[in-house]
């Protein structure tokens, strides 16, 4: 994964709370074999509704979400955050993640900023007044920054470190890799082989 | 410090223990079929990594395959698209693979033990819940979801955070005709389908020691179904005479110091599990669901239950939308059920054994009018040495269908399904909404249960046969 410590992009406001992962990718999309080309699938149902905010042409490009509360919340595929990388985000930024997306996430490179709901309400506002306002997510100094307001993140300490080091969880286990090779060369030869 | 199996088994696979980090386990077998492992062998190739040990890897087609005209392309595209993907990705990293059409091929955990594969004290592990059967060997074997997939591709390892334990010791002699599958779905029934979470379960006890290998994976199989992530036996005699010669096994003169190991895997006497429960066998009779999921089991003597009897809000919710999507009634005797489709086969009940035992109840017997019977070998070896006995003409002659290895109706992936309010007697392991075909109606039997039902038309054990023979 390309390590990420701080980010900058437009930002798209889904003015939505509770947005389950059967949303964010409806399960006819997970009959593919490979691990990309998941944005068709994005918000499928909502997309085919000309006003929805993603449509809209200056969401073109952008790649911080800003949403509502409990975001990702249901079933636990891990589609729905290959879905939203596939599309082009970066960042999802939120009151509140549900446990095993904010997981998912962390092992697809996906960063999650929790923020306080009213600094959504304003980032939503400031997105609307001007949708062309750059958004930059910094892990670093966890601090959400756009125009003149900045604002910190939640995310834990684990997940940061991993993100700002580009880590996903078979790196972390290759740097053990001298560990894997010592046990290897004591296991006993007369365990099986399948071929 | 007193130790159980499980726990043993564990210990010996630790790769790395740091504090407030996961246990690093080394996997000694990983097994892989076509629904699981596309997006693995992806991540894969997107970070340019390869397999680490193809070696130990072992990849068979089986969730997806047709059990008819298996030498013509698979009509439907998804699971043509997923078995030739499996195809390339195993020729791509060099993993061995069991095709359609292959001695070998069949449902991945019949193929592990039948070659030998699967031995005590190995982990073991498959994008698959069942892979709780290999336990049967004394093995730590658990399913895995498809990101872990590509790790222990990667690796050959998972970090994991260490299980509960539970012991469910099994006393009495069994009856006759009545099996492993009748044990398990009393137990289930009893600790309920959510009572394993979190833990692995070792069976044991006398009737566990006095069961074959076949009936002890039945039983480890369905571990799954109890909610636990892995199911155990330690091993014993009729382990090492299983694996004795099986084309993995090992041969002289390691077989002697593999055999001192496996001595070594009990549970230690003073060891402590996390919950235990004792369950006496002596006296149990066939056993057949009535709802919707495992848990909701009776005796096929007794009537489908009044759910207004159950003590708890939620088991009785549950039970009435049970009986509604099995279009069943409270009081209605379970031998009065009547079925269209009896499905013998599955990693449950799909072995040779299950093969004799339901022939040995069909033999000289007719399938009744208007039922049909599909009988699905879990594995080209096992419809091989089935036709070798000559089951495959008991089975025709009694007006059964004879199909090649695969998963068959247990899913539903494959052609053979079941239509809408349709009802089974299946020796498969889930009788959840829809799991045999959208509006199926699904009751878990052994096989012998089966046969005798096919017969009969209605659920019926083999001691209501008494007259029929012709
Ligand atoms: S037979 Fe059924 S339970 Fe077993 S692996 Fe196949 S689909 Fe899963």
């Amino acid at each position: 994964m390309d390590p990420i410590t701080t980010h900058t992009g437009r930002a798209v406001a889904l003015r939505r709370s509770d947005v389950d992962t059967d949303q964010i990718i409806p399960a006819v999309y997970l009959k593919r074999v490979t691990r990309t080309g998941f944005e068709d699938g994005l918000f499928a149902a909502w997309r085919a509704d000309p006003e929805f905010v993603l449509n809209r042409p200056e969401s073109a490009g952008a790649t911080v979400l800003v949403a509502g509360p409990n975001f990702g919340t249901g079933s636990s595929r891990e589609h729905a955050v290959w879905a939203l990388r596939d599309h082009g985000f970066r960042v999802v930024v939120s009151s509140g993640f549900a446990d095993i997306f904010r997981g998912n996430a962390g092992k697809g490179g996906l960063v999650t900023a929790q923020v306080r709901q009213r600094d959504v309400d304003d980032l939503w506002d400031a997105i609307d007044a001007d949708p062309k306002v750059e958004v930059t997510v910094d892990l670093a100094g966890r601090t959400v920054t756009w125009g003149d307001r900045a604002v910190g993140f939640e995310i834990d300490d684990y997940t940061r470190w991993r993100l700002m080091q580009g880590l996903d969880d078979v790196d972390l286990t290759l740097r053990h890799v001298s560990d894997v090779q010592v046990f290897e060369s004591q296991r006993p030869s007369w365990l099986p082989v399948t071929r | 410090m007193a130790r159980t199996l499980a726990e043993k088994v564990w210990e010996s696979h630790v790769v790395r223990r740091a504090p407030g980090e996961p246990d690093l386990l080394y996997i000694d077998l990983h097994l892989v079929h076509e629904v699981t492992s596309p997006q693995a062998f992806d991540g894969l190739r997107l970070a340019g990594r390869p397999v680490r040990r193809p070696d130990l890897t072992l990849a068979t087609e089986d969730h997806n395959v047709p059990t008819l005209d298996i030498d013509l392309p698979i009509a439907d595209p998804v699971s043509r698209t997923q078995v030739e993907t499996l195809r390339r990705n195993c020729a791509e990293f060099d993993v061995p693979l069991h095709s359609l059409g292959d001695e070998e091929q069949g449902i991945v955990h019949v193929v592990g033990p039948q070659l030998g594969l699967t031995q005590p004290g190995m982990t073991v592990v498959c994008g698959d819940s069942h892979t709780s059967t290999h336990g049967a060997f004394g093995a730590l074997a658990f399913g895995i979801g498809t990101s872990e997939v590509e790790h222990v591709l990667a690796t050959q390892t998972l970090p994991l955070r260490p299980f509960k334990t539970m012991a469910v010791t099994i006393e009495g002699d069994l009856a006759a005709g009545v099996t492993a599958k009748d044990v398990i779905l009393a137990v289930i029934a009893e600790i309920g389908t959510g009572g394993g979470q979190g833990y692995v379960i070792e069976y044991r006890g006398s009737a566990v020691k006095a069961m074959s290998m076949e009936a002890r994976m039945t039983m480890c199989n369905m571990s799954i179904e109890a909610g636990a992530r892995a199911g155990m036996v330690a091993p014993d005699e009729t382990t090492y005479e299983f694996l004795k010669g099986r084309p993995r096994a090992p041969r002289d003169p390691d077989w002697d110091t593999a055999v001192q190991t496996w001595e070594r895997l009990r549970s230690d006497n003073d060891a402590h599990f996390d919950r235990e429960v004792v369950i006496d066998v002596a006296g149990l009779t066939p056993y057949v669901t009535w709802g919707t999921n495992p848990a909701q089991g009776a005796p096929l003597w007794s009537r489908v239950p009044d759910p207004a009897t159950f003590a708890d809000d939620n088991e009785r919710a549950a039970g009435y939308r049970a009986l509604d999507y099995m279009g069943l009634r409270p009081g209605t005797p379970l031998r009065d059920i009547e079925v269209d489709t009896v499905f013998l086969g599955s990693c449950t009940n799909g072995r040779i054994e299950d093969l004799r035992a339901a022939a040995a109840v069909i033999r000289g017997r007719q399938v009744t009018e208007g039922v049909r019977m599909l009988v699905v070998p879990g594995s080209v070896r096992v419809r091989l040495a089935a036709e070798d006995e000559g089951l495959d003409v008991v089975f025709k002659e009694a007006g059964a269908e004879w199909r090649n290895a695969g998963c068959s109706m247990c899913l539903g992936m494959n052609p053979d399904q079941l239509a809408p309010g349709e009802r089974s007697a299946s020796t498969s392991n889930r009788n959840f909404e829809g799991r045999q075909g959208k509006g199926g109606r699904t009751h878990l039997v052994s096989p012998q249960v089966a046969a005798a039902t096919a017969v009969v038309g209605r659920l019926a054990s083999p001691a209501d046969l008494e007259s029929t023979r012709g």
